[in-house]
């Protein structure tokens, strides 16, 4: 059983890293809008018109 | 037959009906689809210019229609790029690159989201645009050099939406910022709790199939590593509550929560120094964990009610009109204003600053900022407050201070009001579990004492867990709960509660009282009929003499006869109106009236003859007169809302009677309660015959309802139990209601006396079960057949059941 001196320690460092991933991810405003993302996947690329009118001029 | 064709051909853009005989259309994916006014023809040419057609591939609900895109707003957007307006709510990083926050109206779906993102990052000069769909907030990053900040809102404008900017350093973003920190201190105690309980379990095998004293000495010390943060970091908010009661003499629920984790865990501790028995870190995490989870939900649910109240707010006059030399007149911010400056306030308009009125008389309410529930009449000389609200006719004000700070503390008494007010309900739930902490705080002490003379070992365990399992939470989350998971749903569908109260009276409603124009009706009047009644001046310089009559009001007839009129309009000297019957002023040095039949008959004592009123249609009438003569008359109709039938059936099954109290002419009003299936109507009501017959209602023992719009039912709104205004109509209306609709959806009011009930009801059971939990826990714990850790399971899950039953008013 003298194993869980080591188990017990490395799930401790996993742990804190899970804790250190979940701040990073608030601070960095991951939670700010749980909606918009899910639905923004399946809409198009972005599409800048300038960049469109400057593609049409290209081609003529 | 016209009606057939009239319903048939939906506006591909907002889903209205397209008017006979208009042939608006736009090419969308290579196909002519029909547009129902000028608005939308216009926003579906941006999109589809833009090159977003797609947006409407991908939008779950139809557009908000254009056609009441005012060019007032547009107007307006001007003063934003002020300097001293822009102070307030625009973030300097650069020289030239600014930042600002935006709050967007008329999101529905996520296709709108894009929609809007595309387009503002497709302009010239924008760095950045993100737009959150939970919030319908917009951040927007752009160069100064390039581009203004009002032509992002024109662009805005532009494709059907309206932005206005708002100062981020606000109630929401406090609420964020709170929100964030519960979202670390949760996930923290969930992750590290779920490692205690992983070794409490191996405690508990320990307890019972034995278990050698080196790993069990191990396994605590680690337990105590891992509480140690949630502890000190996720239990904080407790103690920090709980010291602020202690502060104040208060008992509030958080004094038990925080003893009993402080006992559970100091006691643990005690137990590894060596004083024997067992420790309670597990029961420490769970009951942190869960109890921050039920507040977590409460903070989420009143920050999305707090988002919708801002919104409204920040769209709300922080503008002025102010008088340039000659007849014109410019739009700048309430800030702007100078001492010596002269502003126009139009009727149901909020008076910008502080000042003297110059010309006009009217009444004026300041019942938000003096605590005066009547209006007070004043005219020439008389002083008025910024954040006053003007009732009934325009008034030339000159400014003696400037408004900001009037302005803004106006701002503030709303949202405090409305915040402030609890519920009878809530505040007996919150009286009684006052009392309910220091009984159990003395029982607990009580306890502690008897087991600890009775058995030494069991005293500690025993106090924690009376101290943990009785659940004054539940009974005071059991109403709040309730209530902003309630408010939430509704201001989500488009009504929101500025009262406490509302809610809670809207389940009781037994009457509902609704105004015709603008309210059943949308409120498009238009005139259908012109009939001449002199030869003196042509059917165009009538309607021209009308328009200018009107030219300063708010009312729906004012907007017809402006409408129509197409050429400048004249100057009127010596306006005043008599709200709900007509208006009167001096045009080229004549006197002219204008109004309904018995306000002209007051008036000049003119009237109509029987052959000439014979050839009208029905709908309502409104004369143009001067002193002598009667000039012409107008008919006006406007169409019944789609819903308000269905509306109106709903309430009749849900047990609720409607009745119709219109200013408006007996055939005019006839006519819509019989196809509405109303049989209680009343006609040629002025305001205050509107409020007597509420009041006669209310004598009755009737609960009553009211839903109005418009500067003239603001008396009637404030004397209904509980009153609702159109979101559209004058703001004045809005001020003086207990909800303000904010959809020209009428099924949303069925669905908010549907949620009203249903709240009361979750209300009931939410109490009854805290009762019967507390009562039944209680002396089981007292007489220490409860264990700590069973405790902090049942407390927490009262709790959460609390909360989770809320919930269900969310769907």
């Amino acid at each position: 059983m003298d194993i869980i001196y080591f188990l017990i320690p490395v799930a401790l460092v996993l742990v804190a890293a899970i804790v250190a991933g979940l701040f990073w991810a608030v601070k960095s405003g991951q939670f700010d809008d749980l909606e918009g993302p899910a639905h923004q996947i399946l809409m198009d690329d972005e599409i800048y018109p300038e960049k469109k009118d400057e593609e049409k001029k290209q081609e003529k | 037959m016209a009606e057939q064709s009239h319903q048939d051909i939906q506006c591909f853009h907002c889903g209205l009906p397209v008017p006979d005989g208009l042939e608006l259309s736009v090419e969308i994916d290579h196909q002519a689809q029909p547009m129902c006014c000028k608005g939308c023809e216009a926003v579906a040419r941006a999109i589809v210019a833009g090159g977003m057609e797609s947006y409407y591939q991908y939008r779950t609900e139809k557009s908000t229609t254009a056609k009441e895109l005012v060019p007032d707003m547009l107007r307006q957007t001007e003063v934003y790029d002020r300097a001293e307006v822009q102070r307030s709510f625009v973030r300097q990083s650069d020289e030239n690159i600014r930042e600002a926050s935006l709050i967007l109206e008329g999101i529905d779906c996520a296709a709108c989201v894009w929609l809007n993102e595309q387009h503002i990052k497709g302009q010239p000069g924008v760095l950045e645009a993100q737009v959150n769909y939970s919030t319908h907030r917009a951040r927007v990053v752009w160069d100064e050099r390039e581009i203004k900040l009002s032509d992002i809102l024109k662009a805005v404008a532009e494709i059907g939406y309206i932005a206005h900017p708002y100062d981020p350093s606000q109630h929401h973003q406090i609420l964020e910022k709170q929100r964030k920190d519960y979202l670390k201190r949760l996930g923290l105690a969930g992750a590290l709790g779920m490692q205690v309980m992983m070794f409490s379990i191996a405690m508990y095998n320990g307890d019972w199939w034995g278990m050698e004293q080196k790993y069990r000495t191990f396994i605590e010390w680690v337990s105590l590593l891992l509480t140690l943060p949630v502890f000190l970091y996720s239990g904080w908010p407790f103690y920090r509550a709980a010291w602020r009661d202690i502060k104040h003499r208060r008992a509030g629920m958080d004094v038990p929560i925080s003893l009993g984790i402080i006992i559970a865990f100091s006691g643990s501790l005690f137990a590894m120094a060596g004083a024997g028995g067992h420790v309670y870190f597990d029961s420490v995490v769970m009951f942190i964990f869960f109890l921050l989870t039920a507040r977590y939900l409460e903070l989420v649910a009143r920050k999305k009610a707090s988002e919708h109240t801002e919104a409204l707010i920040q769209s709300q006059a922080t503008t002025a009109i102010r008088e340039l030399s000659g007849n014109e007149t410019e739009i700048v911010a309430a800030q702007e204003l100078e001492p010596g400056d002269i502003v126009q306030v139009k009727p149901g308009e909020t008076i910008p600053s502080d000042g003297e009125v110059i010309e006009g008389r009217s009444s004026i309410d300041e019942s938000l900022l003096s605590g005066e529930s009547r209006p007070c009449l004043k005219q020439a000389g008389a002083k008025v407050i910024g954040g006053g609200i003007n009732i009934e006719s325009p008034l030339r004000i000159r400014v003696t201070e400037c408004g900001q700070e009037t302005v803004l503390s106006t701002i503030l008494r709303l949202v405090e009001r409305a915040q402030s007010e609890k519920p009878a309900i809530a505040r007996l739930a919150d009286r009684v579990a006052g009392r309910f902490v220091v009984g159990i705080l003395l029982l607990a002490a009580v306890v502690a004492i008897y087991w600890y003379l009775r058995d030494p070992t069991q005293w500690l365990a025993v106090t924690i867990a009376v101290l943990v399992v009785t659940c004054p939470c539940a009974l005071s989350l059991a109403t709040p709960a309730a209530i902003t998971a309630a408010t939430g749903t509704l201001i989500r569908e488009g009504l929101l509660c500025s009262r406490g109260y509302a809610l809670e009276t809207l389940a009781k409603v037994n009457h509902f009282v609704f105004d015709k124009t603008g309210t059943l009706t949308d409120g498009q009047l238009e005139i259908i009929q012109v009939l001449q009644l002199s030869d003196d001046l042509s059917k165009d310089a009538c309607l021209l003499q009308a328009a200018s009559l009107e030219a300063r009001s708010e009312h729906p007839v004012a907007r017809a006869f402006i409408k129509s009129c197409n050429t400048e309009l004249l100057v009127v000297e010596n306006l005043s109106s008599t709200p709900g019957s007509g208006l009167a002023g001096r045009i080229n040095g004549k006197q002219v009236f204008l109004g309904s039949m018995q306000y002209i008959q007051q008036q000049t004592g003119l009237e109509m003859k029987d052959d000439q009123s014979k050839k009208l249609e029905s709908g309502s009438r409104v004369l143009l007169s001067d002193q002598n003569y009667l000039l012409a008359v107008y008919v006006l109709q406007d169409a019944i809302r789609d819903q308000a039938a269905p509306l109106i059936d709903d309430l009749r099954q849900a047990g609720i009677e409607s009745l119709l109290f219109s200013g408006d002419d007996e055939t005019a009003v006839s006519i819509v309660a019989e196809k509405l299936g109303i049989e209680d109507y009343r006609s040629a009501m002025l305001p205050a015959d509107k409020l007597q017959q509420l009041k006669i209602l209310q004598q009755q023992g009737a609960t009553v309802a009211m839903l109005g719009d418009g500067v003239n039912d603001a008396p009637v709104l404030a004397g209904a139990d509980v009153s609702i205004a159109m979101g559209e109509g004058a703001r004045y209306a809005a001020a003086a209601a207990d909800m303000v609709l904010f959809r020209q959806d009428l099924n949303v009011i069925f669905r908010g006396v549907t949620i009203a009930r249903k709240m009361m009801r979750i209300i009931r059971q939410n109490l009854s079960w805290a009762l019967a939990y507390n009562i039944i826990a209680l002396p089981l714990a007292a007489a220490g057949f409860i264990q700590p850790w069973m405790a902090a399971l049942g407390m927490s899950a009262s709790s959460l059941i609390v909360v989770a039953n809320a919930m269900r008013l969310t769907k």
